[in-house]
């Protein structure tokens, strides 16, 4: 076989130079190029556009283009390396058909929800925009107009959209996608600890003798965070590998402990543990009694589906999720008693030998263990009890906020953390950890926003979930998607999402690089700025603040997020959205535009033109007039400096790989919460769970609750939805480049060999996956990548022309509003 | 019946498909959100070991042959068999670059670092699928040649 293959390779080589030698000899004989005029690449460092890790990359621009990128070798968190997704970040921005003028549906040169997108100027596209937000506000008020962001947006970015909705039109109908990532993951860290994101950091790797994976396939979903757990374990051979998944993955090739489980048991597995190490004396008593206080839950909280639905017409505390009450340590011990190994087995179908090593490790108090988890805890109807959950484990040990010992929540997107949770863009929250419906944290807002007592609204805004649901029942009308493609990731799209962009009362406008299939949904694009197309930062999952700067210009018309939001504001005068009551308390902004009270405020617009970098563009910037990027930073800044999300000056994050906040008296901070590595941890308290008013962090007993769908007799099957390595998310970035898309095209079915067999059906047969609310097309797969148990299929939702969500359920986790994307029922059909 | 509906539509995309408004907006899907095309067949894997030049030259190569069945687990990498240092002479195979044997801290190891092991995180093998959308980027050779040729 392998002489045949050289062969061939020689044979083919030889036919490959006759053919240069024919057409092209003279360039192939001189093409050394020397002179270094030429040669020369200009590099600017950047965190890579795509998932949570935040790797580090140069970007080399020749001529107005971006010619090549590589991994930063300076960058701590991934050293000279990217994964395959990075390694061709060089040709995201160069798909044919990216879109370079606004395009509105038009019938007879005028605006038709029915017509066909026609090119206007960005003149006519915020004309119209202006008009559409001006009817809804005027007709219905602040709740009928909100926005659907990202976690992708820049920091600065989202820090101008909660500015634009939250106080210019004041309504809190503002959620970024998220939502549909790390609410649970929020909802978690808030009610355990009271304050949000890790307490450790990506150096608990390399200090770790175990590492945990709880519904996290590091090895395709954090590439490069898992080139770190392979160097770790492959290296200090004493370290372990456990894996938790409902189905066999990648990351399973590490494993040493493999755990498959059956959805939504994780739940009880997680208890088993804590039950395991309290009959075993391995509790850690002296943290536990200082730092900790142990709560009960409410249970039977519901499935955050619309109230009319009968599981949410059942559930007792559907409207008290999230309330709970004090206990001591031996009710929760009661508590816990129930999750014996022998009933955890048969309900998990994890043999008992598996689930006792794997509390074992947890319970060894000579192991550090780091626990690593994304989407399979946070999107999950009970998804703040998992996340609850596994921090019980690591606080009953006392593993946490040292270098090794780290209950660790991964992030999705690239700034998560940074835009959507530090700067506040969810529907509830405000910047640094503040949350709307609290009188003291909207007066800290409003005073640092000079803006009249009262601005913003108390009550939290729809949800990403809700948004859908409000477009469907016509309450939701002036609606803006930005730097996402809901259309593809939301849940039921046949149900929810689909008819709540096509209701005839609502104008939809979406701003993206490209047509996607959220653009094809909408009634006006816009064409869209990306990446080092302009200045921005982002936050990683290890609190890591970033920043870059513009390399190239946008193609056509294309402008930033930024740029979009800033200028839209230039449109409404105070007068137009605030009431009379409130414009006599700060007479002064009378007559003024949103832009000239957000935005040039004396703050926003503080840092001159000369600030900019001198080798870069700066798009923005120079259209308003100064360095907007800087000054919105510098003021999103100040709500956290001094409170515990500190950030460095703003220049500091352009000479550096990123800071890991707090960042105080210039340094950075790796291990929050304890005394040596938390400059806020006072000094002989050890440990300080500063978030919580009593310095303690909170045990919650929670049991085991069905998920809001099972498989029956009529759709025998799980569906779980998923990623894939090779593409970012919804693919409109990655399926544009021929490497990707050559190397995972389409969205399969992957399924167990016997389940398919059963059904007459094999590798490549053409199937129709159905659920009670949609369907959808594809073919099997039962040798890939993904190895599911018999009874369960994976299909990733990266491919638009296959779009799983029609059949996904838009079942929440009632505490967190965050989709359970990983559980619903479906059948199997021939197509 | 309806399946061939979807299969013509699918088929007729992109020379004289008209259909209801924006329904082929999004170009990477060719048709309306609420309808479904019927899937081609499945891609095969390019098989010919015939090299593909790099689009810079710290892409990592992609794969130029089948991998079905490749073990690269904890207990053994299927992938070094042929690539590594001491096997490239008997299998003719491209060896792993130099930057793998490279830790964390840029020394040099004895072997291949564990940081590389698991291959398919960068190097990927190529379907015969037809990209629905060309790529513009420019090999920075071409911006070269231009400025050559203005001299």
């Amino acid at each position: 076989m392998s002489t045949t293959r050289r062969e061939f390779i020689r044979n083919s080589a030889l036919g490959v130079a006759t053919a240069a030698a024919g057409t092209s000899l003279s360039v192939s004989a001189t093409n050394l190029v020397t002179d270094s005029a030429y040669t020369k690449l200009k590099w600017s460092k950047a965190p890579c556009r795509f998932c949570g890790t935040g790797c580090s990359v140069n970007v080399a621009t020749k001529d107005g283009k971006v010619v090549a990128t590589h991994g930063d070798i300076k960058s701590e968190v991934n050293k000279g390396l990217n994964c395959i997704k990075g390694y061709f970040l060089s040709k995201i921005m160069y798909g044919e058909d990216r879109l370079t003028s606004p395009l509105l549906r038009m019938k007879n040169g005028k605006y038709d929800k029915n017509g066909d997108f026609e090119a206007v100027s960005w003149e006519q596209a915020f004309d119209i925009m202006e008009e559409k937000f001006k009817k809804a506000l005027k007709d219905k008020g602040p709740t009928s107009v909100g926005m659907f962001g990202s976690g992708q947006w820049t920091v600065m970015e989202g820090y101008a959209a909660s500015k634009l909705f939250k106080a210019g039109f004041r309504t809190n109908n503002l959620d970024p996608n998220a939502r549909h990532c790390m609410a649970s993951a929020v909802g978690g860290f808030m009610r355990t600890f009271g304050i949000d994101e890790p307490m450790g950091c990506y150096d608990d790797m390399e200090h770790a003798d175990a590492i945990v994976l709880w519904g996290s396939n590091m090895a395709e979903m954090h590439p490069i965070l898992w080139t770190r757990v392979t160097d770790r374990r492959l290296s200090a051979p004493h370290v372990r590998v456990a894996v938790l998944s409902t189905f066999r993955h990648r990351s399973c090739d590490l494993a040493d402990n493999e755990m498959i489980f059956t959805p939504q048991t994780d739940l009880a597995i997680l208890n088993f543990i804590a039950n395991y190490i309290i009959e075993n004396d391995a509790v850690n008593w002296d943290f536990v009694n200082k730092h900790t206080n142990f709560k009960l839950g409410n249970t039977d909280i519901g499935y955050g589906l619309r109230p009319e639905n009968p599981l949410q017409k059942k559930a007792k505390n559907a409207d008290k999720a999230g309330g709970s009450k004090p206990i001591d340590f031996d009710t929760y011990a009661k508590f816990v008693k129930d999750y014996d190994v022998e009933s955890v087995s048969e309900l998990s179908g994890v043999p008992e030998e598996n689930l006792i090593e794997l509390a074992k490790m947890y319970a060894d108090p000579d192991t550090k263990v780091t626990s690593f988890w994304t989407m399979g805890f946070n999107q999950h109807t009970r998804g703040v009890w998992a996340n609850n959950l596994v921090y019980n484990i690591h606080l009953l040990t006392g593993k946490i906020s040292e270098p090794g010992n780290s209950p660790f929540s991964l992030t999705g997107q690239p700034s998560a953390c940074g835009t959507a949770r530090e700067v506040g863009t969810f529907s509830h929250r405000l910047p640094a950890d503040m949350v709307v419906k609290k009188k003291a944290h909207r007066d800290i807002a409003e005073k640092i926003w000079n803006l009249p007592e009262g601005t913003i609204e108390a009550k939290p805004g729809y949800h990403a979930v809700l948004q859908n649901r409000m477009l469907k029942d016509g309450k939701l009308n002036a609606y803006w998607v930005m730097c996402n493609n809901n259309m593809q990731a939301a849940a039921n799209l046949n149900e929810e999402t689909f008819p709540g962009y096509r209701n005839p009362d609502n104008f939809i406008v979406v701003s993206d690089p490209y047509p996607t299939v959220t653009a094809q949904a909408a009634d006006l694009i816009l064409p869209t700025a990306m990446w080092v197309e302009k200045e921005g930062a982002y936050g990683n999952a290890e609190r890591r603040t970033q920043t870059w700067y513009q390399m190239i210009d946008a193609p056509g018309e294309s402008k930033s997020d930024l740029w979009q939001l800033v200028e839209f504001s230039k449109r409404f005068k105070t007068e137009d959205v605030w009431t009379e009551e409130l414009l006599a308390k700060k007479p002064e902004h009378r007559g003024k535009t949103l832009y000239e009270v957000l935005f040039t405020n004396g703050q926003v617009d503080k840092f001159p033109l000369a600030d900019i970098s001198k080798d870069h563009p700066n798009q923005e910037a120079n259209d308003f007039g100064f360095y907007i990027q800087k000054g919105l930073f510098e003021e999103y800044a100040t709500f956290g400096r001094g409170h515990a999300h500190d950030l460095a000056p703003y220049d500091r994050y352009h000479q550096t790989r990123g800071l890991r906040w707090p960042v105080v008296d210039g340094k950075e901070t790796l291990w929050r919460f304890r005394e040596g590595y938390d400059p806020y941890v006072k000094a002989g308290t050890d440990i300080q769970f500063y978030g919580n008013k009593d310095n303690r962090a909170n045990i919650f007993a929670l049991p085991y609750e069905p998920p809001a769908e099972s498989p029956d007799k009529e759709y025998p099957f799980w569906l779980s939805t998923g990623r894939v390595l090779e593409h970012w998310h919804s693919g409109s970035m990655t399926q544009r480049v021929p490497e990707l898309y050559r190397a995972v095209p389409d969205a399969v079915c992957y399924m167990h060999p016997d389940d398919a067999k059963d059904q007459g059906l094999r590798r490549g047969s053409k199937v129709k996956i159905v659920s009670r609310r949609g369907e959808m097309v594809t073919m099997v797969e039962t040798r890939g990548r993904n190895k599911p148990p018999k009874g369960l299929i994976f299909v990733p939702w990266f491919d638009a022309s296959r779009l799983i969500n029609k059949v996904t359920l838009d079942a929440t986790d009632p505490l967190s509003k965050q989709t359970d994307y990983k559980k619903c029922a479906v059948k199997i059909l021939k197509a | 019946m309806k399946k061939i509906i979807f299969y013509l539509a699918f088929c007729l995309m992109g020379t004289s498909f008209v259909a209801v408004a924006g329904d082929t907006t999004a170009t990477l899907r060719g048709n309306a959100i609420t309808d479904d095309a019927y899937p081609e067949r499945m891609p095969t894997i390019e098989n010919d070991d015939v090299k593909r030049a790099r689009n810079y030259p710290m892409q990592p190569p992609t794969i130029p042959h089948k991998i079905d069945n490749y073990q690269v687990n904890i207990n053994v990498n299927k992938c070094l068999s042929c690539h590594s240092r001491r096997q490239t002479e008997e299998s003719q195979a491209p060896m792993v670059s130099v930057t793998h044997y490279m830790d964390r801290d840029g020394n040099f190891l004895a072997d291949v670092s564990p940081r590389r092991y698991f291959c398919n995180q960068c190097h990927v093998p190529q379907t015969t699928a037809k990209p629905l959308i060309k790529n513009t980027f420019e090999d920075v050779s071409a911006s070269l040649r231009k400025d050559k040729e203005k001299h």
